[in-house]
């Protein structure tokens, strides 16, 4: 469903990812893991079309998207829960929430289907978003992208500062994000969390790809070696 | 005595001073963007008030919604062919840019107006007046200003709380690049936002025009005033804003019953007061709109 | 493996040579020019002056002030109350104006500074107003009327042909001194506390720079010159007239339109504009509205389409410097 082909892209004066070339099947989960400054992030957000490709290509359902910008790609059903929630200070919970859902792509998701996965969000409709916890605000931040009806999930480092036992029950709802159909593409610092909620597995080493493989074939020692660049 | 009476007249000015805060206030929650040409475009407005209407032979008062549609097309037009260029962290390009088009606006309509004064005509409600009592007196004109203003505020205050579009507008003003994550044209967004500031400073200058005889060079004060009620009420609230100009309004009449020509002067010094004393303005909750 | 780091280049050692040297001619112009141009190179210097002095605050401090016409207008009236009302010599009254705006600008400062971005511009706007407004309900400044400054009084001693001289050779200091204090300014510490603010104000911040000193310091050179320049100014014309003494439009949108389109931020932006500025008056002669819009428009369109101004579009073309202000780091051998 998505095709990456020789993708180099980065910022002004740094370029951080090298003829990168990857693909997801609909339906599968992906985990893309890598050091810090891998450019894993860097990834996602030129798939999602917030940063520019200095060459290659991104192809979504057979169709080129390269040269789409952001909000349009949304239209299409990509979207991106980004690297530090970043959710909306000025909005309350619930129209948090609701703004996910600007692009109007009819499909199941709902505010309550979200609160049903994420139930700690039920009283904290109402409240401003600014002020809650890490945890729940990537609930929020997973739930609004959610709210789009995508059919690329795109998640950006979601264990990054939260407590592991938070993490846990955040990934537990993972499964009901693919269940529906959605093809997700999972980036990760934590190996194990990766490998244990995808099906294929990316690894990234100073923005060029090291490792792809099956997620329960492929070996700790050679991911360790794909991580750091070197057998440790 | 008429120090009641300035009172009056002082709060039902800071409605008008309101409506011009308000598109000011508006660009910059939504864009970070001090627009230095709000003032003259009010003056450019009641000048397409006055061609308008001679042209199509129509009073005033006919052409002012033409006139505001004008200008929130020219608004959109000007946010995303010009204005947007200059968004980003520097703020020096869109004052400069504004600053340029504000001199510009100012020495066309000399050109073409030359600098007799005008004023617009609403009517004989502008001269009708409502006898409180032997000193205070409002004038209906002044009194559908100060309404007006409200009703603007308060539609604004709607629409951003409870419009898909006008969450978007927060959501925007908050973090466009997320923004964008949702599927929002932050660019089309801008070029809203802009619209609306400048249909309000269309309806303000039409209100100034009726109100007071306007010239070319009569568009910096206005900005100034729009400023000083943004700054006094503080940022965060459109109630502030509101607030803010009534201030300022009641300073200047204050101003003028101590000593005539001295209202400017007065307003100014309040609104330098509140800079020195609460720089974070009188009414602000702290939070951006 | 040494480095070093090198001040001065090839290309600096030529612009700053060039420029001295067109200083140097245009000192003894009175001496062989004509009268007319030297009425226009007054002026031209005058405005050189400003849009220096006004390059130095917004350009490299990131103080976009429009509220300039205030530290004139002050200037006006202090020249004006010390040579006319006074017995003080007209020419010394310019240093003196000079401090008086230096002095005054810093509880301007206290204000102002409280407000950032678009907002600080109006606030100076603000602020110049206030000054304008209560130098008209000074009396024995005369209340708003037009006052000059009479050879009886203010010029008493100075024959016409002296008077004019001075005024050249006054604008020319300024130009010059303006000139040289940039340079100074910005090969010093204190230049190089501008550019890391200019580059990355949090992180000037975390080195220990205290840019609210850095940014008063600059506002208060830039203020006094500013100051300077307006009594010159008003030695020239000989009047003082509220309006046009504190007016936004002579000393601060041409001053800012010339900048803008030399090149905002760049040593050679000021000299490029006027010299633009100085073109199209002559083709406009007396066409005060006309030169408004087409200087505002090119402004505008330049701030927003090529920010670096003509100086951008020089250097994109072939890098130089015209004066050694910038460091550069050379790795040996």
């Amino acid at each position: 469903m998505l095709v990456v082909d020789g993708m180099s892209a980065g910022y002004e004066d740094f370029r951080a990812l090298f003829d990168v070339s990857m693909s997801v099947r609909e339906g599968e989960t992906v985990a893309m893991v890598g050091a810090n400054g891998a450019g894993k992030s860097t990834f996602l957000r030129a798939v999602m079309g917030q940063v520019r490709l200095h060459s290659g290509t991104v192809h979504f359902d057979g169709r080129d998207i390269s040269s789409l910008k952001a909000h349009e790609r949304v239209k299409l059903g990509i979207s991106l829960v980004p690297e530090g929630r970043r959710i909306f200070p000025s909005l309350t919970v619930r129209e948090n929430l609701l703004i996910g859902s600007f692009a109007k792509r009819s499909g199941p998701w709902t505010v309550e289907r979200v609160v049903t996965m994420f139930p700690m969000l039920e009283r904290l409709l109402t409240r401003s978003a600014a002020k809650l916890s890490g945890g729940e605000q990537q609930a929020i931040a997973i739930g609004r992208a959610l709210l789009s009806n995508p059919r690329l999930v795109l998640l950006d480092e979601v264990s990054l500062g939260l407590a592991p036992v938070v993490v846990k029950q955040l990934y537990s709802a993972l499964p009901m994000i693919s269940g529906q159909g959605a093809t997700v593409i999972v980036v990760e610092q934590d190996i194990h969390q990766a490998l244990a909620v995808s099906d294929r597995v990316y690894c990234l080493l100073e923005g060029r790809v090291s490792l792809s493989g099956e997620a329960s074939t492929v070996s700790t020692s050679d991911i360790t070696a794909a991580y750091f660049g070197a057998a440790i | 005595m008429s120090w009641l009476n300035a009172l009056v007249q002082g709060v039902l000015l800071g409605g008008l001073y309101a409506i011009f805060a308000t598109g000011l206030s508006l660009a910059f929650g939504v864009m970070r963007f001090v627009n230095l040409a709000h003032g003259d475009l009010a003056i450019l407005a009641g000048y397409l008030v006055l061609s308008t209407a001679s042209t199509m032979g129509v009073n005033h008062v006919v052409s002012l919604p033409l006139v505001v549609i004008l200008m929130a097309g020219i608004g959109y037009v000007g946010q995303r062919f010009l204005f947007n260029r200059t968004i980003g962290p520097d703020p020096l390009a869109g004052i400069l840019c504004s600053f340029g088009i504000g001199v510009v606006i100012q020495n066309f309509l000399l050109a073409r107006y030359t600098a007799t004064d005008r004023y617009l005509d609403a009517g004989p409600i502008e001269t009708s007046t409502i006898r409180i009592n032997d000193s205070v007196s409002i004038g209906h004109f002044s009194l559908l200003t100060f309404v007006s203003a409200i009703v603007l505020l308060g539609a604004l205050q709607l629409f951003l709380s409870h419009t898909t579009i006008g969450r978007a507008f927060r959501a925007t003003a908050d973090d466009p690049s997320t923004a964008q994550l949702m599927g929002i044209n932050d660019k089309r967004i801008y070029g809203f936002a802009m619209a609306i500031a400048f249909a309000t400073v269309g309806i303000a200058g039409f209100f100034l025009g009726a109100r007071e005889t306007f010239a070319p060079a009569s568009g910096p004060n206005q900005l100034l005033f729009g400023f000083e009620a943004v700054v006094i009420g503080g940022l965060g609230s459109l109630w502030g804003t509101l607030m803010g100009g009534i201030v300022l309004g009641v300073a200047q009449a204050f101003g003028n019953q101590l000593s005539v020509g001295w209202n400017l002067l007065a307003g100014h010094i309040v609104f330098l007061m509140v800079l020195a004393f609460r720089p974070n303005g009188l009414f602000g909750t702290g939070v951006r709109t | 493996m040494t480095s070093r780091v090198v001040r001065v280049s090839r290309s600096s050692l030529i612009g700053t040579g060039a420029i001295a040297l067109i200083f140097v001619v245009l000192g003894f112009f009175p001496l062989y020019g004509s009268d007319r141009m030297q009425v226009t190179l007054v002026q031209v210097l005058s405005y050189l002056t400003l849009a220096i002095m006004w390059n130095l605050l917004a350009g490299y401090t990131g103080l976009v002030s429009v509220g300039q016409q205030g530290f004139i207008g002050i200037a006006a009236y202090a020249l004006f109350c010390l040579a006319e009302l006074n017995p003080v010599d007209p020419f010394l009254s310019i240093p003196i104006a000079a401090l008086i705006c230096a002095a005054i600008s810093v509880p301007v400062a206290l204000l102002v500074f409280r407000l950032r971005g678009g907002y600080f511009a109006i606030g100076t706007w603000v602020v110049a107003e206030v000054f304008r407004l209560l130098t008209l309900e000074i009396n024995v400044l005369g209340a708003g009327n037009v006052q000059s400054l009479t050879t009886k009084n203010a010029f008493s001693g100075y024959g016409l042909e002296l008077r004019k001289n001075l005024v050249f050779w006054s604008a020319w200091t300024l130009a010059v001194g303006a000139t040289l204090t940039t340079i100074f300014v910005l090969r010093s510490r204190l230049g190089l506390a501008l550019q890391a603010v200019r580059d990355n104000a949090e992180g000037a911040r975390g080195l220990g720079i205290d840019i609210t000193r850095v940014r008063l310091f600059i506002w208060v050179i830039v203020a006094g010159w500013t100051g300077a320049t307006g009594a010159l100014i008003h030695i020239n014309s000989a009047t003082v007239t509220n309006r046009d003494a504190f007016s936004v439009a002579s000393w601060t949108a041409l001053v800012v339109f010339i900048v803008i389109i030399g090149g905002v931020g760049s040593t050679i932006g000021p000299y490029l504009g006027v010299g633009v500025y100085w073109i199209i008056t002559e083709q406009l002669k007396q066409q005060n509205t006309w030169r408004f819009i087409v200087l505002g428009a090119l402004a505008a369109i330049i701030a927003v389409v090529s920010p670096k101004g003509i100086a951008g579009l020089l250097r994109r073309w072939k890098s130089f410097e015209i004066f050694p202000v910038t460091r550069r780091l050379e790795v040996g051998d």
